[in-house]
């Protein structure tokens, strides 16, 4: 690595280089006459009214070569006769096919399969929203950072593993004397870890490098907080059944494949600066669209006791299990339609399950407010002038480029849980006052008692016995 | 690469002390030289010939200014400066411990809102740093949107503490009822305006710049509200749980202080120079000390030992309880070194004494690095101190600055150590169940009770 190089058209200039030897030298001023400096940035400087410095940063804070193609060889042969465009066309409708089945296999093969790659899918977020990170503050050198931002995605994960892992595995961990003991201690062993890395953070601190270690450990921790909360509450929903894990994540994926398919045809109006390929057009189509695409959906999977049981731990088989009575929410039920409605199809009432209605809910967030979460990204992206987080997948750029739109959608669909659909766990309640102290257990149950009988479920005399 | 930015907006990576923007003018070859940098190179000096450019660019916050009062300054006119600022950091700092003990006085009330009026300066205090490093007070929204998180945040972590403290106040009420049930949406909900709002309002010019803040804005709820809604936990455990903490922790920093000043010799740590080894194992072994003798003096009182209740016969909050045995005088066999020391066979001590010391412990060992993390951020950022507001020590944040960890270790001690899951919210959970769930539950709990022999 060069301190200070001189420019090398020679316009005299000193200035400091930075790690990667590839690229060329060049100072601004005479990156801008360069002949080497690509058309395409210098137009776009211009129209831009960047400075060169911005162009320069631009290119230099890419060392993942932006346009280097993955695809396979195979697919290049076969494609290689198509112009440009349609390549990319259907390179882009393979890799959306080949995911797709892919996702099909993980759901066929079962929530434990579906929970591991929940956290692959997170770690690979995490590192590449890292990486991006590195590459904007050149911070490769930084003393321990990598190390510690690992660790500390170690910590929070096993925070929060160790919290839903005792939740749904209550009695697998009583059993197991070591599991108990850890359990029990959970929060003290997860703090007791995270300070450790706390303090090798500050013990790291160097002088030179003050600043880019704290917009470092800034950085982690923002991505840790979007990224890793967001996979363990799309792992909560799992647990309540695999529908609430099914549904959301395909009125997303839809709603991206509807509003690019309605845009690009019927495409004209510009919805927001940020992104000027989203069009009114496409996203009104494709809210539509996902709407009856949910309802659709939801009727076919709540026949089935796979998707709609929770998923439960059974002791004796030692596996998961999702056999179960169908809530409610799950059966079906005659509705009256509503005139307007029923002048239009002709029948008066219609058999449908209350999860229907629940996805109407779901499919309208996902297509109103799911998109905020892609804005959120394109303006990231564009903050930072990279074109793709990562370039993982040939044609659609990284995993988060996929899964931005999904952040808010697995809050969205717990909270939603949270608050209309369940209320707390039974078995959990009793568990955890089993765990109280005597005279508190006494005041919960005398409580409890008053407000039964004030609700007229309990009469004094049903007590007196 | 590290260039200057000359436009007010977007700066480059890792460089966020823009020039002040020259109008229309393209980054030309004479700004080369400084705006190129390295990670390699002396950070340090190359924005050393910045700071006069940021300080003098930002005539709002005059760091230097001087708020002592005039009636002390006319007093301490005669000595010397070097006594004179010792004198005056020596009757803030008394101003401040008797400010501390009349609302201890005022009870728990009071001192929930101090915490909310401390968290809410301390926000204050880093978003403001964080505008005056990306001279952003020109981004459209910001200030209000960081406020808006701030509520949002609030909102939330308040609904949840106070639906469990006060399960048969909101019981009474119908719209209370209806809020707490549906909390978490109402605050995601709200939650969720706010970062539309953001996303709505993100400029070209300045993404970066919003990013930036917007990232800022998190983190510094993360660390701040999290923590002062553990404090205030912790202070509905018991007040005693609130104090200890906090008085080990300013012990630490005095006595600490105190060492360093008179024996004082061997360096700690680079990032702070006036620390020593000598003031850290001083400060530690007095903290203990303090810690076991302020346990002592404040388990005897129901005042600081009880839960803080709320009941509504009285509509306030009471402290009145049997303590439990943790503060209740037990005897303890001394073992045989210390025997022969203190000549007792046996002493009485309170269990919590011995709690008190692991306290103390972290207040001493682990507490210090929450002190490094804030002197490395002022190093990072260039600041003396995050605030004036105190005259001699410097802004909110620099006195609370070793509290934070604390805060969040005492909360977990707790809950791992001393109590099992919170009564008041198991009761919450049960009331909102479904009628029929409660009534089998009700039926499981009463064969319980009567097979433990309580009912």
């Amino acid at each position: 690595m060069n301190m200070f190089s001189m420019c090398h058209v020679s316009c005299g200039k000193e200035h400091g280089s930075q790690v990667l030897e590839s690229f060329p030298i060049l100072c601004g001023s005479c990156r801008r006459h360069s002949a080497s400096f690509s058309q395409e940035s210098e137009s776009e400087a211009k129209v831009d009214g960047e400075t060169a410095s911005d162009s320069e940063s631009r290119t230099e804070s890419a060392p993942l070569p932006v346009p280097a193609d993955d695809t396979p060889e195979v697919l290049n042969r076969a494609l290689s006769n198509l112009s440009s465009r349609w390549k990319n066309w259907w390179v882009r409708g393979i890799l959306t096919l080949a995911m797709i089945a892919f996702f099909f296999i993980i759901i066929y093969l079962g929530p434990m399969v579906l929970m591991i790659i929940v956290m692959c899918v997170q770690i690979k977020c995490f590192h590449e929203i890292i990486t991006i990170g590195y590459n904007v503050y050149h911070s490769y050198d930084l003393p321990w950072f990598r190390t510690l931002s690992w660790y500390f995605l170690l910590c929070v994960n096993y925070f929060f593993y160790g919290e839903t892992v005792t939740d749904y595995f209550f009695t697998l961990v009583q059993r197991e004397e070591p599991l108990r003991i850890l359990s029990k201690y959970h929060r003290f062993i997860s703090f007791t870890l995270y300070l450790i890395g706390f303090c090798m953070f500050v013990l790291s601190l160097v002088k030179k490098h003050y600043r880019l270690q704290f917009y470092m450990f800034g950085w982690t921790h923002v991505t840790l907080l979007i990224v890793v909360t967001q996979s363990h509450l799309v792992i909560h929903n799992l647990f309540e059944g695999m529908i609430w894990f099914i549904v959301p994540i395909s009125c997303v994926i839809c709603n991206d494949i509807m509003a690019y398919m309605f845009g690009f045809f019927f495409g004209r109006t510009p919805l927001i600066k940020l992104s000027p390929k989203k069009t009114w057009e496409g996203f009104i189509g494709g809210f539509f669209a996902t709407v009856v695409f949910g309802l659709l959906l939801s009727y076919v999977m709540s026949g089935y006791r796979c998707f709609v049981c929770p998923v439960e731990y059974n002791n004796d088989t030692n596996s998961f299990t999702v056999d179960c009575e169908p809530s409610d929410l799950f059966r079906l039920q005659e509705y009256n339609i509503p005139g307007v409605i029923q002048s239009v199809i002709g029948w008066k009432t219609v058999r449908m399950y209350p999860f229907q209605i629940h996805s109407i809910a779901l499919s309208t967030f996902a297509s109103l407010i799911g998109p905020f979460g892609g804005f959120f990204a394109s303006g990231f992206k564009r903050a930072f002038k990279i074109k793709d987080f990562a370039n993982t997948i040939p044609g659609h750029g990284g995993i988060m480029d996929r899964f931005d739109c999904q952040y808010l959608m697995a809050t969205f669909v717990n909270v939603y849980i949270a608050s209309f659909i369940r209320g707390p766990n039974p078995s959990k309640l009793i568990q955890q006052f089993l765990t109280l102290r005597p005279d508190q257990q006494l005041h919960i149950f005398n409580t409890l008692q008053s407000h039964l009988i004030d609700k007229g479920m309990l009469t004094s005399a049903i007590e007196d016995e | 690469m590290l260039g200057l930015r000359h436009r007010g907006g977007c700066p480059g990576p890792g460089e966020v002390v823009a020039l002040p923007p020259l109008e229309g003018e393209a980054a030309g070859g004479d700004h080369e030289t400084e705006s190129t940098s390295d990670k390699e190179t002396d950070i340090d000096d190359r924005y050393g010939d910045l700071d006069s450019r940021i300080d003098s660019d930002i005539p709002e916050i005059p760091p230097s200014s001087d708020r002592t009062p005039e009636i002390l300054k006319k007093a301490l006119s005669g000595l010397s400066s070097r006594w004179k600022n010792w004198w005056i950091r020596g009757i803030l700092t008394l101003t401040m411990i008797s400010l501390f003990f009349l609302i201890i006085y005022m009870g728990s009330f009071m001192l929930m809102l101090l915490v909310l009026g401390i968290q809410v300066k301390c926000f204050h205090e880093i978003i403001t740093i964080g505008y005056r490093v990306y001279h952003s007070y020109d981004l459209p929204w910001f200030r209000t949107l960081s406020w808006y998180f701030l509520l949002c945040v609030n909102y939330f972590f308040y609904g949840e503490t106070v639906a469990d403290y006060f399960a048969t106040f909101v019981q009474r009420e119908e719209q209370l009822q209806f809020l707490i049930r549906y909390h978490r949406f109402i605050s995601f909900a709200l939650y969720l305006a706010g970062f539309c709002m953001f996303v709505l309002s993100l400029v070209k010019k300045h993404c970066r710049l919003q990013f930036y803040m917007f990232a800022w804005t998190h983190v510094t709820l993360l660390i701040i509200v999290t923590q002062s809604h553990l404090v205030i936990q912790s202070l509905f455990e018991g007040m005693i749980w609130f104090l200890l903490p906090i008085s080990s922790v300013i012990c630490n920093d005095i006595t600490a202080y105190l060492f360093g000043f008179f024996f004082g010799r061997t360096p700690l740590i680079k990032l702070s120079p006036k620390k020593t080894w000598e003031g850290f194992i001083g400060g530690f072994f007095s903290t203990v000390v303090f810690g076991f003798i302020a346990a002592y003096v404040l388990s005897k009182y129901q005042y600081f030992v009880c839960p803080v209740e709320y009941r509504s016969d009285v509509n306030s909050f009471v402290t009145e309880c049997e303590p439990s045995e943790l503060f209740q005088l037990q005897n303890y066999s001394l073992p045989p070194f210390l025997k022969a020391v203190l000549r007792q066979e046996r002493v009485s001590l309170y269990p919590f004494q011995l709690h008190s010391i692991a306290l103390s412990t972290f207040a001493s060992l682990i507490g210090p690095f929450g002190g490094f993390f804030a002197s490395g951020f002022k190093r990072a950022f260039k600041i003396k101190d995050f605030a004036n507001t105190i005259p001699g020590h410097g802004g909110i944040m620099d006195r609370f600055d070793c509290q934070y960890l604390m805060a969040t270790f005492v909360h977990v001690y707790i809950a791992s150590f001393i109590r099992g899951p919170n009564p008041s919210k198991v009761l919450q959970q049960l009331l909102v169940l479904q009628p029929e769930h409660q009534l089998n539950i009700y039926k499981t709990l009463k064969i319980h009770l009567i097979e433990k022999g309580i009912l």
